[in-house]
């Protein structure tokens, strides 16, 4: 089956002067401040920003949850305030550390009340869970209570849930949220093999991990304080910040050490790299030109100082040093505690 | 697109995930004929209702709880009204109102509470963002605690029937099949309001239940005939299902007592019922949606945003 992007289907999502304010106690939180984004059918986008950049404020007005201050948002032409109904029949959601269902079911009984949900036939229903399961690698839990499950088993079922009804969007709240790499791996793997199974599958990914960003989304938008500070491909973000040529370079010596090349004309700064081992004839240099021409110098320079090239590699900036130029800070990678177990009917 | 290794799984599930229910684009399949919308919200209703059930299987302890404790309590009256030589017709009436009272627990206490506690689950937004009409949810929670109500309801009846000897007259079959279900619609009618008034104020009103519980039991006359209140009573018969529905009741099932006086017909109390069942679910339906305004106005569907 195939979708034919090129007929006249709407923007996947299309946001414009999207505001949104709670009003909280002392003072309003204002959580978006005015975001404009298009994403294109079939596209996998990623919103990358640190803790309150109001990623989950934003999704949360996409899937028809909240409505929008001011501005307006819609999915695939339909207005979230107005035709939430519509919308609802063709996305889904999932969010890390969820805790959705009843923990007296069965994997295999939860995932079939939510098929209800969708109005799949009872019987369509349970083949569904069942090819479901297998598919996510949860055919040993099949059987297996909610409550037991571990927090990356728990996961893979509410990604199952999240494909009970084949969306044709899918919207993604921090989902490897505290897993391990192995789970946070098998969650990103599963994502790109549902997507890539049926084009014009559109997937929006928060995450405030760069990594994962990077990894999966064709498109990114950095967000901070409510605002969409850049958007742009991994590779067009990274230029960005490649004002520079960052270059490590290997020799088997270096006579005078790093500060001989940081005298050369066009070189910004060399530095002795940490892994570097005099001893084993092996030396190497962070060197940072403002432009990659001014190599020459350096390899002529080293040519003069007897020293041989054992290895030349151009560094790539990465998303990293993209959101520390952005936002001016950078923002840990920490994770947070998931919250704990615990389900009744 | 990352390298991912092709193992056995993975080119299963790519059989798996091409599956796609979506017709062919995101604006026809977000189209539903009338009959898909009805079917989509009977289907809900029955899933909704699915993990109560279930649950009710899974945990044979319910049993303990759900039937021992309220027969264990109805056991206490019979004992106070045989000391006090009360007429042994008050016998059958502690025991009808203790079957009855098994509805009107699961209705004040599981049902009233229980989209608050979808909230702070997070089911509640996961309901919310699915197709279906909030009511089928509504009513697959009523629908479930129904099943489990009634098993228990029937347990205590024959229990106590058997153990302290009540005997049943009846004259008019067919009315208390009527009563009895009009008495479970405007009682579980009153639990679907519960429900959505309870999401909107949260906590006082757990406060306010707790509070209210004994002095409702006394009023609609759990253990004696309501009749014996007066204006009280008939205060009771006008706006609690429970009162009503367990008066018409007794009227019913034991026709010729004298003791159950004072009080409108069976036939006028089926129509107060009625009346209430179609004012609750209304007011139910419009709470509902009026929640769902309010919330997405405020941010307040799930309780797990910070
Ligand atoms: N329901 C809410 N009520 C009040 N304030 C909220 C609510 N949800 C989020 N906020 C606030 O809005 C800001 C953005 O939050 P959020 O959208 O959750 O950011 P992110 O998902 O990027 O961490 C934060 O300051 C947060 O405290
Ligand atoms: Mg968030």
């Amino acid at each position: 089956m195939s979708v034919d992007t090129g007929s006249a289907l709407p923007p996947a999502i299309s946001v414009a002067g999207l505001r949104r304010v709670y009003e909280t106690k002392p003072q309003p939180v204002v959580a978006l401040a005015g975001v404009d984004l298009e994403v294109r059918p079939g596209e996998f986008f990623g919103l990358l920003g640190p803790n309150g950049a109001g990623k989950t404020t934003l999704i949360k007005i996409l899937t028809t949850l909240l409505l929008p201050t001011s501005g307006e948002a819609r999915i695939f032409g339909f207005d979230v305030s107005t035709e939430s109904n519509r919308i609802r029949r063709i996305m889904n959601m999932v969010a890390g550390g969820e805790q959705s269902g009843y923990g007296i079911l069965t994997v295999r009984e939860q995932l079939w009340m939510f098929t209800q949900f969708y109005g799949l036939e009872a019987r369509e229903g349970w083949r569904r869970v069942d090819e479901l399961i297998e598919a996510v690698g949860m055919g040993d839990q099949r059987l297996q209570r909610v409550s037991t499950l571990s927090t990356g088993q728990r996961q893979k079922m509410n990604m199952a849930r999240g494909l009970l009804n084949d969306p044709w969007i899918l919207f993604l709240d921090e989902p490897t949220l505290g897993l391990d790499v192995a789970a946070a791996r098998g969650i990103r793997d599963l994502v790109l093999a549902w997507k890539a199974a049926v084009p014009g599958r559109t997937v929006l990914l928060t995450t405030h991990y760069m990594a994962e960003a990077d990894e999966l989304c064709e498109r990114i938008a950095i967000v901070d304080h409510g605002r969409i500070l850049a958007i742009g491909t991994p590779d067009e973000l990274k230029k960005r910040v490649q004002r520079e040529s960052i270059f490590r370079l290997e020799v088997d010596h270096l006579d005078g050490g790093a500060p001989s090349l940081a005298r050369l004309p066009g070189v910004v700064s060399a530095s002795l790299a940490a892994d570097s081992d005099p001893e084993q004839q092996r030396v190497a240099v962070n060197l940072v030109l403002t432009e990659d021409a001014a190599l020459g110098a350096v390899v002529s320079a080293l040519g003069g100082l007897g020293s041989q090239i054992l290895a030349l590699r151009k560094s790539e900036p990465t998303l990293e040093d993209v959101f520390v130029e952005l936002v001016g800070r950078g923002f840990s990678e920490e994770t947070e505690p998931p919250v704990p177990v615990g389900a009744e009917a | 697109m990352s390298a991912i290794p092709v193992d056995r799984a993975r080119v299963d599930r790519s059989a798996v995930f091409a599956h796609s229910r979506g017709g062919t684009d995101p604006r026809t399949a977000a189209r539903w004929t009338r009959r898909q919308v009805a079917a989509n919200n009977m289907r809900a209703l029955i899933g909704r209702a699915y993990p109560r059930v279930r649950g009710m299987v899974r945990e044979p302890s319910w049993l303990f709880f759900e039937i021992l404790l309220p027969f264990l309590t109805t056991s206490a009256f019979v004992f106070v009204y045989r000391a006090l030589q009360a007429p042994e017709a008050y016998i059958g009436f502690v025991v009808l109102g203790g079957a009855l009272s098994a509805f009107w627990l699961n209705v004040v206490w599981m049902m009233a509470g229980q989209l608050y506690w979808e909230k702070s689950q997070g089911n509640l937004e996961l309901y919310f963002a699915a197709p279906m009409n909030l009511m089928a949810i509504l009513l697959g929670m009523a629908i479930g605690g129904l099943v489990m109500s009634s098993l228990r309801a029937a347990a205590v009846l024959v229990i106590s029937t058997l153990v302290y000897g009540v005997t049943f007259s009846v004259d008019q079959w067919l009315l208390v099949v009527v009563v009895f279900v009009l008495t479970l619609s405007a009682l579980y009618g009153l639990g679907m309001m519960l429900a959505s008034l309870f999401l909107l104020w949260g906590r006082e009103a757990f406060h306010m239940t707790n509070v209210l519980i004994e002095p409702v039991y006394f009023v609609s006359g759990l253990n004696f005939p309501v009749g014996r209140l007066g204006a009280l009573g008939a205060l009771a018969i006008a706006t609690l299902p429970f009162a009503v529905g367990l008066d018409a009741m007794r009227q019913l099932v034991f026709a010729g007592q004298p003791y159950i006086t004072g009080t409108p017909s069976p036939e006028l109390e089926a129509l107060i019922l009625l009346g209430m069942t179609i004012v609750f679910t209304l007011l139910a339906r419009w709470t509902i949606h009026r929640i769902e305004r309010i919330a997405r106005h405020r941010g307040t569907l799930s309780i797990r945003w910070q």
